[in-house]
């Protein structure tokens, strides 16, 4: 039960940490944040204009008093769901314009993180069970080449050849005549357009879990259980999967959130490329039109998708391996 | 080499057994990671991007930012890889290019490190204590926060742009992968009989005396952190955050992407960024390789 204990007060932790910082990015420049927000928007040698710095403040919520009175300003409103307004979308709440994009990016994150969870683990332990062969170094070699490319410059060479030169897929786009909703047609659109933006980033996001678990399985390999299994005359099969894989798997749950955040990060490359109407493109969006409250709002979701990702990960990896459990208690 | 060994002899005291060690390690250092035919061509095509970045006045027939050429120009003699629709020159402004992205990956890796180093080696010597129990939840948060977003939003915030804030951003967002190795080094470390020897010298020399062995992990730390940085400035300039006046591999492909050369197939314009960026986080990749001779003896066989 500690493991579990822990796992949790970490996450909460952790959580609390994210937010926290949240609040104090936005404090870190010098000045009143209203008015050099407000500088910002209207360039550097503009006059200020008294009304919209006000209309900042309200909208940072609780400019006047402590920073401690500020803090707890800044949670109350967190807890009811206020993330403030935005301006490209002006005047949409910020959680309303992220609740629109977010399925985009689950989908497309969530489907391509597991894929290459599953492509990652069977190749890596595949080579390493046939280690030293040629598929072995092609592999290897592969992962190493492929690691190397920028997965934002793949995107855009994908998009040449399959998108333009080709014609053989959508150039941008989530879907193209259909109307959003629950339907046939629609999804099988979603999915079509979801293709390239998905295989651009399913390029690069398998390499770690290959080298992960070629390496682990190697070590597994070695390990008297094997080699006892070996002995019993069980098929390779069996020892290959059930034994050494099996256990060489673990780890590999471990790191899950940790490359969750990189395929998160990937998207929003990816995103803007294909001006796919996920997170990752609102993202761009709030770059371009220095959209304080959705960056934030937008740092924060993810934050907490990997956090809560992360928790689950390690609260699975308690029920897999026992042995977690019993060593910290 | 040689003013390594004079260094060791005006030391304190005699040459203990892990100054010995140390200067063992740093003398074998190069031999080892030159040995390793990957590592070698890693290091020759890197020199390579360093000449060209020292030399790119000389290379580079125009200045990179120039841009009162004719727009979309063909490759020509003028123009060896044409020009882009505002009518800089693809080839100068690639050449120029590799000067941010060895300057961010240089320094940005070696904040990177030196955070890393602070943090994991105070971490890791005052394992169970309070201190560490802080420093181990900073460094799990850092580990667990997707760095992209992170530094997104610092660089949003900022007035300036360029490569100093580059530097200071992507060091302080990507440092903690690297500082947990070195704290889990450091304890086991700690507890080998030469460190517990040098306790008895006082305090202040264990650091000195564990320094050497970590010089391999560091080593690769580095590498891995100014890999991670180079591609980190592309993708931060690709998003528009680079500094719009100069001119680096990420912007290139910011401004190809934002003027619609993959719609309009002006493949040059986006295939050379993206190679040279490749190439050299290749070479990059291919040192690695070299650097994991010194730190996993298992590998050194083959």
């Amino acid at each position: 039960m500690r493991y579990f204990t822990r796992k949790i007060v970490f996450f909460l932790a952790t959580l609390w940490a994210a937010i926290t910082l949240n609040f104090i990015i936005p404090r870190l420049q010098p000045g009143d944040p209203a008015e050099v927000m407000v500088q910002k928007l209207a360039g550097k040698d503009a006059q200020l204009n008294p009304a919209a710095v006000e209309a900042m403040r309200a909208m940072l919520g609780a400019p006047e008093g402590s920073l401690f009175e500020q803090y707890i300003a800044y949670l109350k409103a967190l807890s009811q769901g206020d993330f403030g307004i935005s301006y490209t979308y002006y005047p949409y709440p910020v959680t309303e314009v992220i609740g629109q994009a977010l399925p985009w990016t689950l989908v497309l994150v969530g489907v391509t993180q597991i894929l290459a969870f599953v492509i990652g683990v069977t190749l890596g332990a595949y080579a390493a069970w046939r280690r030293n062969t040629r598929f072995d170094s092609i592999v290897t070699l592969g992962s190493t080449f492929l690691g190397t490319l920028p997965s934002f410059w793949i995107a855009l060479l994908l998009l040449f050849v399959f998108g333009y030169t080709t014609g053989w897929f959508p150039t941008g786009g989530g879907y193209s005549s259909t109307s959003p909703g629950l339907n046939v047609a629609f999804l099988g659109d979603a999915a079509y357009h979801s293709l390239l933006p998905a295989l651009s980033l399913l390029i690069s996001a398998p390499i770690g879990w290959i080298l992960g678990m070629r390496n682990t399985m190697i070590m597994n390999l070695g390990e008297d259980y094997i080699r006892l299994a070996k002995a019993k005359g069980l098929p390779d099969r069996v020892v290959a999967l059930r034994y050494a894989a099996r256990n060489a798997l673990l780890p590999s749950v471990t790191g899950f959130a940790i490359a969750l955040g990189g395929v998160l990060g990937g998207s929003i490359l990816v995103e803007k490329i294909y001006d796919y109407p996920g997170m990752g493109r609102l993202m761009d969006e709030a770059i371009g039109n220095r959209d304080f409250p959705l960056l934030q709002a937008l740092l924060l979701f993810i934050i907490v998708g990997v956090l809560l990702a992360n928790l689950i990960a390690d609260l699975l990896y308690g029920v897999l391996d026992p042995r977690v459990r019993r060593a910290e208690s | 080499m040689t003013a390594g060994v004079v260094q060791t002899g005006s030391g304190e005291g005699p040459a203990d057994a892990s100054a010995v060690e140390g200067e063992y390690t740093r003398m074998r250092w190069p031999q080892l990671i030159w040995s390793s035919t990957k590592a070698r061509a890693g290091i020759i095509l890197l020199l390579l991007f360093v000449l060209v970045a020292l030399l790119a006045p000389v290379i580079a027939p125009y200045e990179g930012t120039r841009s009162d050429f004719g727009a979309l120009l063909p490759p020509s003699g003028d123009h060896l890889l044409g020009t882009t629709s505002q009518g800089g020159d693809i080839f100068s402004q690639l050449i120029y290019g590799s000067r941010i992205s060895l300057t961010v990956g240089l320094f940005g890796g070696l904040v990177s490190t030196a955070i890393a180093l602070i943090i994991g080696m105070w971490s890791g010597y005052k394992e169970g204590t309070v201190t560490d129990d802080i420093l181990s939840f900073i460094t799990n948060v850092a580990i667990v926060v997707p760095v992209l977003p992170l530094m997104i939003v610092l660089i949003a915030y900022s007035e300036v742009r360029g490569v100093p804030l580059m530097v200071f951003v992507i060091g302080i967002t990507s440092w903690a992968g690297h500082a947990r190795a070195k704290r889990s080094q450091i304890i086991t470390l700690r507890n080998r009989d030469f460190v517990t020897a040098a306790k008895f010298a006082g305090e202040g020399r264990i650091f000195r005396e564990i320094m050497p062995s970590m010089t391999s992990l560091v080593a690769a730390g580095f590498v891995g952190a100014a890999t991670g940085a180079i591609g980190a400035e592309a993708g931060l300039s690709f998003l528009g955050l680079g500094d719009p006046n100069t001119v680096s591999w990420g912007t290139m492909l910011y401004q190809a992407d934002a003027q619609g050369a993959v719609a309009q197939g002006l493949w040059l314009w986006v295939l050379a960024p993206g190679l040279v960026l490749a190439l050299l986080i290749t070479s990059l990749t291919f040192i690695n390789f070299g650097v994991d001779l010194l730190s996993n003896p298992h590998l050194r066989e083959d």
